[in-house]
């Protein structure tokens, strides 16, 4: 799996937050737009691009987008 | 894994009772100001709930549900030789709620009455120990009546279960007929993920005190919430959904020689539409199939399937139906069924 592609899949579950303001550093927690039901959204992406069953704590443990990238690399 | 299979046992007349006072979800704003509860109801997509008053008990309900089942169907008293009561809001500890009900709607003291206490995925459970005893031969009619109040459960203060959930009771009539075709039951349990949904107090590990009545802030979000009231993790509960459920419903509909185009309706358990539009993706469903409720009443636990299924599909199942249920939660539990219905008699859903 590649970055550039994971952080273009991630972006897509915002509906507000502009794919550009989304990066491999963005603290994603700290994004206007996030909420829990964003973070359902990215379980439910990773599971159906990366077939990786993701833990609510492994998006807790993420600071950044590329913090999740390596968990879910790391599983798949 | 191993399936329950069915012959010529069914569900022939359902009818459900709602409490009469409706929540609008949006102005449940007494411990949230608008703004927040807005986001909230926006993003979870239910809109409205029904809440029973401090003196309506799940049983209540669910005998108002009875007494209509039983009057639109000219059902004789003395033919229900069992009655199974699904609950984990039940009147008392002690005893069965099932035994109280057995005496209030007049049933013989012949009938077996017991409860099931389970959650979200208990009315297919209630289905198969009905089926199965129905089909032991002696037994004429069973009743499956299954009454939730979740708004006791869960604490207004906490914003991460105050909006979902919702009370109902239904009524099930179990007859023997062989123009029912076969039923499958896949039925599961995985007491490690015990934690994920859950209310610690008032049960003998940890008793009710002084201290379990306590509201505490239980997180760094300010929620509020006293060990006597419910608890869930949505990420994980979620995350158990996506690994467990569509791998279930597929290997039900493979084994048993089945698939979705088959089934006529798909009917979810209703946590809420995120989690069944993603079902539907998943299991390439048509939306058509799948009837909602969610939005007007909320997570009803196990009441929710047939809730839904006395809401949406009445008129809908005249002649031969073959219906996917699928029901999962607290436990955890997960339970899936393909369930043959033949002309199912749906009553009008009543106020209490």
């Amino acid at each position: 799996m590649e970055l550039n592609d994971f952080i273009k899949k991630f972006a897509e579950q915002f509906e507000e937050t502009a794919p550009e303001e989304i990066q491999a550093s963005t603290e994603f927690k700290s994004l206007e737009e996030w909420s829990s039901l964003t973070s359902l959204s990215i379980l439910a992406m990773v599971d159906d691009e990366y077939d990786v069953a993701l833990k609510g704590d492994d998006i807790k443990n993420a600071v950044t987008v590329e913090d999740l990238f390596n968990k879910v690399a790391s599983k798949a | 894994m191993s399936y329950l299979t069915f012959n010529s046992v069914g569900v022939t007349a359902l009818s459900a009772a709602v409490p009469r006072t409706i929540i609008n979800n949006y102005n449940y704003t007494r411990y949230f100001d608008k703004e927040q509860v807005k986001q909230v109801v926006d993003k979870v997509e239910i809109y409205q709930r029904r809440f029973a008053d401090e003196h309506t008990c799940s049983s209540d309900l669910c005998f108002a549900a009875a007494s209509k089942l039983i009057e639109d169907n000219n059902i004789d008293r003395s033919d229900i030789d069992l009655l199974i009561f699904i609950s984990q809001t039940p009147d008392y500890r002690m005893p069965a709620t099932s035994v109280l009900l057995q005496d209030r709607l007049g049933l013989p003291s012949s009938t077996v009455a017991f409860d099931i206490n389970l959650g979200c995925s208990a009315f297919l459970y209630g289905l198969s120990v009905a089926y199965s005893m129905l089909s032991s031969g002696n037994f004429k009619k069973a009743l499956i009546l299954d009454g939730e109040t979740r708004s006791k459960v869960y604490s207004p203060k906490d914003r991460r279960t105050a909006f979902l959930f919702g009370d109902g009771g239904v009524a099930a009539l179990v007859e023997r007929d062989n123009r029912f075709g076969t039923s499958y039951f896949s039925l599961n349990s995985d007491g490690s993920r015990g934690d994920l949904i859950k209310i610690k107090a008032g049960g003998y590990r940890m008793p009710s005190s002084a201290e379990t009545v306590k509201e505490k802030v239980v997180d760094e979000y300010g929620n509020i919430r006293s060990d006597e009231q419910g608890y869930m993790n949505g990420s994980d509960v979620f995350n158990f959904v996506i690994t467990e459920i569509p791998k279930d419903i597929k290997l039900l509909l493979a084994n048993s020689g089945n698939s979705i185009v088959d089934c006529d309706y798909c009917v979810f358990h209703q946590a809420n539409n995120f989690i069944n539009r993603y079902l539907a993706k998943k299991l390439h469903i048509e939306t058509e199939k799948i009837p909602s409720t969610v939005e007007k009443y909320g997570n009803t636990s196990s009441v929710s399937v047939p809730l839904t299924i006395v809401d949406q599909l009445k008129g809908k199942m005249n002649g031969d139906k073959k219906l996917l249920l699928s029901a999962f939660g607290v436990g955890m539990t997960w339970a899936s069924a393909i369930v043959p219905f033949h002309d199912l008699k749906i009553s009008d859903i009543i106020e209490v």
